[in-house]
């Protein structure tokens, strides 16, 4: 099934998440990532998630979606030229003989380093897929302890226009 | 400075509720100790259900928003029912909840249960309000939320200390509801629609509630006769167009005419106006107006395509767009289409066999019809008796029929009777319910009672819940399981006390007089007529009770999953 990314420009007010939550947990569809955030206006919030599902229900759920009161815009990135990114913080285990090619390997990914202890380091790295299910694979033999994701957040390239219901 | 429930009385009546439907409880005292003095009349219902069925028929029959109050927990969630069944029907309500004071949310207080989660799902939009500064304005946005676009019920959760607390906000009639969005004035879709339909050979209109509750019935009516198009209504659409001029196909769907069923898969065109494509209306959907291209209409853009793609959307108030569309339309004076249909609609009307002696559930209908001229406001429960009121009554003004449609609720009927003849005094009321139906919600007969509501309740009794028992008999090898509600032959699993097996539980018309209406029982055809005449001649609700045949079965029928042309017209 296809992977959706829908970004939603929503009130910063409680039980917005319970609703939009709720309208496509409702329909028997699973979020596999969801980012919630303030934005620039303090009123606003932008929600990033994605949604695997086929496409015509994605659009009914985005239709459903945009009709919500709490909602101010939506948009179904997946049709559009967009970047996303997700960050993650790895707890792997690294004892001394293993420390240098994990250092190499954070290097590799453009990540950092941002605790050494005895034998475990916590990493920082931000990506897309792809380059994050890369780093993990090479991370999974030294054995990876604990793993966060922040879920992906996505923009559209160009600048779009977002609607008058942004104002 | 008011204090919250102050301004909840002031909403109301800024919002022109003259009428309100509830039942008082431990957090809306406040508001109730209000309500006494203002000038907004109270009906109390007798179950938080049967009060937003009230205020819900008051919404069908008048147009109006309806307006509820219950108490917090047990008060709300008794209310859940009739905010789902409105939610379906796109009915505007606003319903007032009490809540346990905010210190004490989430403490598994007293008569505390998380409304606003319960029902989000069920509700256009709903608010729980945490200062009483904002109440004001959510009361001002709660009745344009109701009311504009596709109406809904919108409910406002009000904890009991905010009703209590003081402010100087009033609501200067800014909301903060960016959800109206303003519609496209000059919209594409309706040059598309108007060609389309210009050079259409067969087309059909296909109507729903919309048209009725965008109030666009004369603009359909000049639609149709200028192009000479065929007009189909769903089961919310009823009278919508008028059942007695010739274009009317009738109802279509599960339950609709051979005419409706064969022109909607014949057809060339087919032109939702305010439909939204129900799966009890199209049948398997594959085979839905296999030959047709498809136009909709509709308020809704979540609406369009939804279950059906779409060839030519058109999104807007549905008046507006046939008042423009008609302006685009050639007139049309012969149509070969029209014949064809014609034959179907001579060959095929509703029918029903006729057993000497036996009182038949459509004949019941027939007779109401001609006892009222045509002219009555009908509500009904829903089941076998919600379809034969649709067969066998013809509809002809809008708002005339009032049925609980997309959530097909049992127990609608009675209180919803109740709230259309407040809105509509002048009206006759008839109520045709089954005797499935009218339990779920009859202790509301009282207040019909109380205020002498001239009501008329036919209960169809058939000792059986009806639709489940065709069900039964047609696809599950007639293994008539929890579907009998007189004594004898109940299922095997079911223990009945041995004794008269001929008793049916309740006696329907000593029930009526224990609840102070008047009431009479007719077993025979011939006995109808005079019965039904005097029951609309009492002032003061009648409840006549039916004996009619118990294994009647309703045609024609599309079995579910069954395309629209596949009907079935009997037990073979």
């Amino acid at each position: 099934m296809k992977k959706h990314t829908l970004t939603l420009n929503v009130d910063n007010q409680p039980g917005v998440l319970a609703r939009i939550v709720g309208l496509i947990s409702g329909r028997g569809y699973n979020i596999e990532t969801l980012n919630v955030g303030p934005t620039q206006n303090p009123e606003v919030s932008r929600m990033t998630m994605q949604v695997p599902g086929d496409d015509r229900v994605l659009e009914q759920v985005t239709r459903q979606l945009a009709k919500l009161v709490d909602v101010r815009s939506v948009i179904d990135l997946t049709k559009r030229n967009f970047v996303n990114r997700e960050l993650l913080l790895i707890k792997v285990a690294a004892p001394r003989e293993c420390r240098s090619e994990i250092i190499e390997l954070v290097g590799l990914f453009d990540g950092k380093i941002i605790a050494v202890h005895n034998a475990e380091m916590v990493l920082q790295v931000a990506g897309d897929k792809d380059k994050l299910h890369a780093l993990l694979a090479l991370l999974e033999p030294m054995g990876i302890l604990d793993l966060v994701r922040t879920g992906v957040i996505a923009i559209e390239n160009e600048s779009c226009n977002r609607g008058a219901d942004d104002e | 400075m008011r204090t919250g429930a102050q301004c909840i009385i002031d909403g109301l009546q800024q919002a022109g509720v003259d009428r309100i439907f509830g039942i008082p409880g431990g957090t809306v005292l406040d508001i109730f100790a209000l309500l006494y003095h203002a000038p907004v009349g109270f009906v109390l219902a007798r179950h938080e259900q049967g009060a937003v069925h009230m205020a819900d028929g008051y919404a069908r029959a008048s147009g109006k928003t309806g307006a509820c109050i219950v108490t917090s927990g047990p008060g709300a969630t008794n209310a859940v029912t009739g905010l789902a069944t409105a939610n379906m029907d796109g009915v505007p309500l606003v319903c007032i909840a009490g809540q346990v004071p905010s210190s004490m949310i989430g403490n598994d207080a007293f008569q505390e249960a998380d409304t606003t989660g319960i029902t989000r799902g069920i509700t256009k939009h709903n608010y729980l309000v945490r200062d009483v500064d904002d109440l004001p304005r959510v009361m001002c946005e709660a009745f344009r939320l109701a009311s504009e676009g596709k109406p809904g019920p919108v409910l406002i959760d009000v904890p009991k200390d905010i009703q209590r607390a003081q402010t100087d906000v009033v609501c200067d009639g800014k909301t903060g509801i960016r959800g109206a969005k303003p519609l496209p004035d000059c919209n594409p879709g309706i040059e598309a629609l108007a060609d389309a339909l210009n050079r259409a050979r067969k087309p059909v209109l296909f109507v729903g509630g919309g048209v009725i509750a965008g109030d666009a019935s004369a603009e359909l009516l000049a639609v149709a006769h200028k192009a000479r198009i065929p007009v189909t209504t769903t089961l919310m659409g009823l009278g919508a167009f008028p059942e007695t001029d010739p274009l009317s196909l009738r109802m279509l769907g599960m339950h609709g005419s051979v005419a409706a069923n064969r022109a909607v898969s014949a057809c060339d065109l087919l032109v939702s106006v305010g439909a939204r494509f129900d799966d009890r209306v199209t049948g398997k959907i594959d085979e839905f107006a296999p030959h047709a291209v498809i136009a909709h209409i509709d308020i809704d853009p979540s609406a369009i395509s939804k279950s059906v793609a779409v060839r030519i959307p058109v999104v807007g108030h549905v008046k507006t767009v046939l008042t423009r569309l008609l302006e685009r339309l050639e007139p049309v004076t012969q149509r070969e289409w029209i014949n064809e249909i014609a034959a179907w609609q001579e060959a095929y009307p509703f029918s029903y066999e006729v057993e000497n002696g036996k009182l038949a559930s459509q004949y019941v209908v027939e007779s109401i019809y001609h006892a009222t001229r045509g002219a009555a406001t009908i509500v009904t429960d829903v089941g076998q008796h919600q379809m034969w009121a649709a067969h066998h009554y013809k509809y002809t003004q809008p708002r005339s029929f009032i049925s609980s449609g997309g959530l097909g609720t049992m127990g609608f009927g009675l209180p919803a009777a109740i709230g259309a003849q407040f809105a509509c005094p002048d009206r006759t009321v008839v109520l045709i319910a089954g005797d499935g139906s009218i339990q779920m919600n009859f202790q509301e007969l009282v207040v019909a009672v109380e205020h002498r509501l001239p009501i008329n309740v036919v209960v169809l009794n058939n000792g059986h819940l009806g639709m489940v028992r065709q069900w039964q008999e047609m696809f599950y090898s007639r293994e008539y399981s929890a579907t009998r509600l007189g004594q004898g032959e109940r299922g095997k699993n079911e223990r009945i006390v041995p004794g008269d097996k001929d008793v049916y539980l309740p006696d329907f018309v000593k029930l009526a007089e224990a609840h102070g209406a008047a009431a009479m029982r007719v077993h025979t055809p011939d006995a109808l007529p005079s019965a039904l005449r005097d029951a609309i001649a009492t002032d003061g609700p009648v409840l006549v009770e039916c004996m009619v045949k118990p294994d009647e079965n309703v045609y024609p029928m599309v079995p579910p999953g069954a395309s629209l042309t596949e009907m079935v017209h009997s037990m073979a």
